[in-house]
């Protein structure tokens, strides 16, 4: 039955962004609806960072156990050879995914917040309709995500059962391509892809950028370049694809390589990662009078469009467009709607990547500093000294952490480090910074040995001029 | 063996050369393709040039910190294979997408500051302050700006935030804003016609000094004999008196200028009536009513017409065309008055007086130190029409008639 419902704030899309920001208005006693299409989660939790963590996992386990079962495991390791269920790995990885699910489901009841399933179409910035119901909120929140770009001359396949897929049917696949093609070595490429590489496929990356993980330096990415060497893994930079063509199961892919000759490569899967782009299109956005920052709507500090009470988050407002940064904007413009005053000015926001090994980033590299103009120094501390590294594998991918500091101060204006577990660093990179601590602030804090995190108060001493374990 | 030569690349946004800040190379050094070589800066940024191709570096065309145009020989390597010199191309600033299949990879030049997927603030244009102490001063509406900072390095503390707030001890704050207001309604005509005015009117100024102490006895003392029917003298209808005397003799002053008739060349009025516009202060702005054919009131009627225009352009009651017509005007600033003034004209009129304040003033007489009313009394005229001579003489006509109030009432 057709119903027409008002609300003080409709929030459209569950990412992390939409339910982050249902859930603190339900909180402050504002009367919520959540307007979702699909599953409650959105892309971070049904189809991106959780999904694929699992999937890396579940690689990473596979890995370890087919190297002792080649009697080339150091720690003495000696098994039989394994084997992969993948169809009980990808089951395991939705049973995750089903239980996050829920526990959004959950936390939105228990917030008072109510949920609407359907497709959002708005006719002007405060009103839409939802199937036959109607909806007329005083605030709205856009927090309609993004999704994968798709190249020309390769269209995804329909229904995911064709040969040129994205990083959501690269998450669902039945089988495990024996030849997989990786176009775009971003981040989202390069830890499906690696992943992929670590249960048995054949992966080649075809990039038109000069280097891989062109969002991090070469200094970062250069212990991943020497993974993908190790492990025979193709990377071919400064290549375009053109297309694809189709002989039963085989499907070949023609591409422009860096010398800009025509080359072929022949593979079952082609996993298609050359970014993401904003959901604008198909909910009405253009009868909402906002105002548009190329393809992505355009707001100011504290996440309002041109339209006053329309409020955009997350990966429809622009770069980075992390999980984490849409969920620190839905938390905030929820305030901001409930009547407290708010910005959006974080000092710095956590970029990782969980390829092999993992890289984080939080706040300036030394060539960003360099850029602002400022004069600084820069400390490193490399996981071959690192007791823990040592006994856990990190120190075997030749990773470091980098600090960089102002040189007048010694205050920390950037922390990136690359390495196996390095991600679960990340909280102190970014506190260290949002707290404004400086070198002597980290080197005087006592790090838990033998732990990881002790290469960053390392790293802060060999910046600071007198590192311990290190010459 | 080949020879690469690297032009200076194009970096885009108009820039016709940019300085070689410094090498990262020098001859004889072998390169890798993509190897930063050296930074070029330009009016608008500082990009890393980077190698685009590998080779022995056999010549680099200039000096650190020399300048350098944009498709000059930067640098000349020895390569291995026949690696042929691009022709240089514009590059854009940002990475390129790799949506589309390009034919040629792009020059290899990346901007510095690389669209890592990280945002960061730079720390040395915003207050440092942790994320607790940030939220308290949103709470509060403090600008973090303003708050001195006492942390090692210059970061905001909760103790800093509570010595803001207590007003830093001194009760004094500093203040951050601004208020926009758009220029509508009576602003607007205002701020068109003092603008019209400056623009247009070639303005010189005068100022002279008059002893007013026996116009001003006279003035008090026909107040103080004043019957109830006539209205309180003020100095105004005197000096409006001395104008319709003066503007007889010098009638280039009572006029107006159309200066876009006559092809460009304008036309002057010279205007028998004396409608002398009275700049009065409203609560709306600057109005300026006018008291009609001043010629033909005599000093109680002249008294009678300042107070009614003055309180009908108060009230807002002021008919219209009573705020037009003028030939002459005169500006006072009543109890202020100041020392002198430089008055705007009312165009399209050529002429406008304005009395300063009346101070009891030590004056030499013969050979004596007196005490004596003395007044300046500023004036602007359209130096197009009226010769600072002429003007001049005029200002003096009045004066002598100010400083001998029989004349006033003498032909």
């Amino acid at each position: 039955m057709a119903e027409h419902f008002t609300c003080d704030v409709l929030v459209v899309g569950s990412g992390p962004g939409g339910y982050v920001a249902a859930i603190r208005a339900g909180q402050l006693g504002l009367d919520t609806i959540l307007v979702e299409d699909g599953r409650l989660g959105g892309t971070c939790l049904i189809r991106g960072c959780i999904p694929s963590k699992a999937l890396i996992e579940a690689a990473e386990k596979f890995e370890q156990a087919a190297i002792n079962a080649s009697g080339k495991s150091e720690i003495g390791l000696v098994a039989e050879k394994p084997k992969l269920d993948f169809a009980k790995t990808i089951a395991w990885k939705d049973g995750i995914t089903d239980k996050l699910s829920s526990g959004v489901a959950g936390l939105l009841k228990s917030a008072s917040v109510r949920v609407i399933s359907g497709w959002a179409v708005f006719e002007n910035a405060k009103t839409c309709t939802v199937g036959d119901h109607k909806i007329t909120a005083t605030s709205v929140i856009l927090a309609t995500g993004s999704k994968s770009v798709e190249l020309g001359g390769l269209p995804f396949s329909k229904n995911g059962d064709g040969p040129v897929i994205s990083s959501t049917e690269a998450l669902d696949l039945t089988e495990i391509p024996k030849k997989l093609a990786v176009v775009g070595a971003g981040y989202i490429g390069m830890e499906l892809g690696i992943a992929y590489r670590k249960i048995g496929s054949d992966v080649t990356f075809i990039e038109a950028e000069k280097t891989i993980l062109p969002g991090f330096d070469k200094q970062l990415s250069a212990p991943v370049s020497k993974w993908l060497r190790d492990h025979k893994v193709s990377v071919q930079t400064g290549s375009f694809t053109k297309s694809v063509s189709s002989k039963g199961a085989k499907h070949t892919l023609a591409y422009t390589d860096k010398n800009g000759t025509e080359a072929k490569l022949v593979c079952d899967k082609i996993l298609i990662t050359v970014g993401r782009r904003p959901n604008t299109e198909g909910w009405g956005l253009e009868n909402m009078a906002v105002d548009m920052n190329g393809a992505f709507v355009k707001i100011d500090d504290k996440c309002q469009t041109a339209m006053r009470g329309v409020y955009a988050i997350g990966d429809l407002v622009g770069e980075p467009m992390l999980a984490h940064k849409a969920s620190a904007q839905g938390e905030m413009v929820a305030e901001i709607i409930a009547g407290k005053r708010r910005t959006f000015t974080p000092a710095a926001i956590p970029a990782v990547c969980f390829s092999d090994p993992e890289i984080v980033s939080v706040g300036m590299t030394p060539a960003n500093a360099k850029t602002a103009g400022l004069e600084t120094v820069e400390g490193k501390f490399h996981w071959a000294a690192n007791g823990r590294a040592l006994t856990n594998g990190t120190a075997d991918g030749g990773g470091f952490v980098r600090i960089t500091a102002r040189k007048d101060t010694g205050l920390i204006l950037g922390i990136q480090a690359v390495g196996k577990h390095v991600s679960e660093l990340s909280g102190e990179f970014v506190l260290a910074i949002e707290m404004n601590a400086t070198l002597q602030d980290m080197a005087g804090t006592i790090h838990a040995h033998p732990t990881l995190s002790e290469a960053t108060m390392e790293a802060a001493l060999s910046a600071l001029g007198h590192p311990l374990h290190s010459v | 063996m080949g020879q690469y030569i690297f032009k200076m690349p194009d970096i885009g946004e108009g820039v016709t050369e940019a300085e070689i800040t410094e090498w990262h190379v020098k001859v004889g050094d072998k390169v890798e393709e993509d190897d930063p070589v050296c930074d070029a800066m330009t009016d608008k940024a500082t990009v890393e040039l980077t190698a685009p191709a590998s080779g022995v570096v056999t010549s680099v065309g200039c000096a650190a910190g020399e300048i350098m145009a944009i498709g000059g020989d930067l640098i000349i390597f020895e390569t291995d294979g026949n690696v042929e010199s691009p022709i240089p191309t514009p590059i854009k600033m940002e990475a390129p997408k790799a949506e589309k299949p390009k034919p040629k990879p792009a020059p290899k030049l990346k901007p510095k500051a690389a669209p890592a997927p990280v945002t960061t603030s730079a720390p040395s244009s915003k207050p440092l302050a942790s994320p607790a102490v940030r939220r308290r001063a949103e709470d509060q509406d403090i600008d973090l700006s303003l708050v001195p900072a006492s942390g090692k390095s210059g970061q905001i503390t909760h103790a800093d935030l509570d010595t803001y707030s207590k007003g830093g001890g001194s009760g004094l704050q500093k203040l951050a804003g601004s208020t926009e207001i758009k220029v509508t309604g009576m602003r607007r005509i205002i701020a068109q016609r003092m603008s019209e005015s400056k623009r247009r009117i070639p303005h010189f100024s005068y100022v002279e000094t008059i002893d007013m102490t026996q116009i001003e006895r006279t003035r008090v003392h026909l107040n103080s004999i004043r019957v109830d029917h006539r209205p309180k003298l003020t100095l105004m209808p005197f000096v409006m008196r001395a104008i319709v005397k003066a503007v007889k003799l010098w009638p280039q002053c009572n006029a107006t200028f159309d200066d876009d008739a006559n092809g460009g060349s304008g036309v002057i009025t010279q205007h028998s009536p004396v409608h002398i516009g009275m700049a009065a202060q409203t609560p709306g702005g600057l109005m300026v009513p006018v008291v009609r054919h001043a010629e033909a009131l005599d000093i109680w009627q002249l008294a009678v017409e300042i107070a009614r225009i003055g309180e009908a352009a108060k009230t807002g009651s002021i008919a219209p065309a009573e705020l037009s017509g003028s030939t002459i005007s005169l500006t006072s600033l009543g109890k202020l008055a100041g020392i002198m003034a430089t008055p705007v004209i009312n165009r399209p009129e050529v002429a406008i007086l304005c009395p300063n304040k009346i101070v009891d003033t030590p004056v030499i007489e013969n050979g004596q130190m007196v005490v004596r009313k003395m007044m300046n009394f500023s004036t602007s005229f359209d130096h197009r029409v009226v010769d600072g001579f002429h003007a001049a003489e005029m200002v003096a006509y009045i004066k002598g008639l100010l400083e001998h109030p029989a004349t006033l009432f003498l032909d």
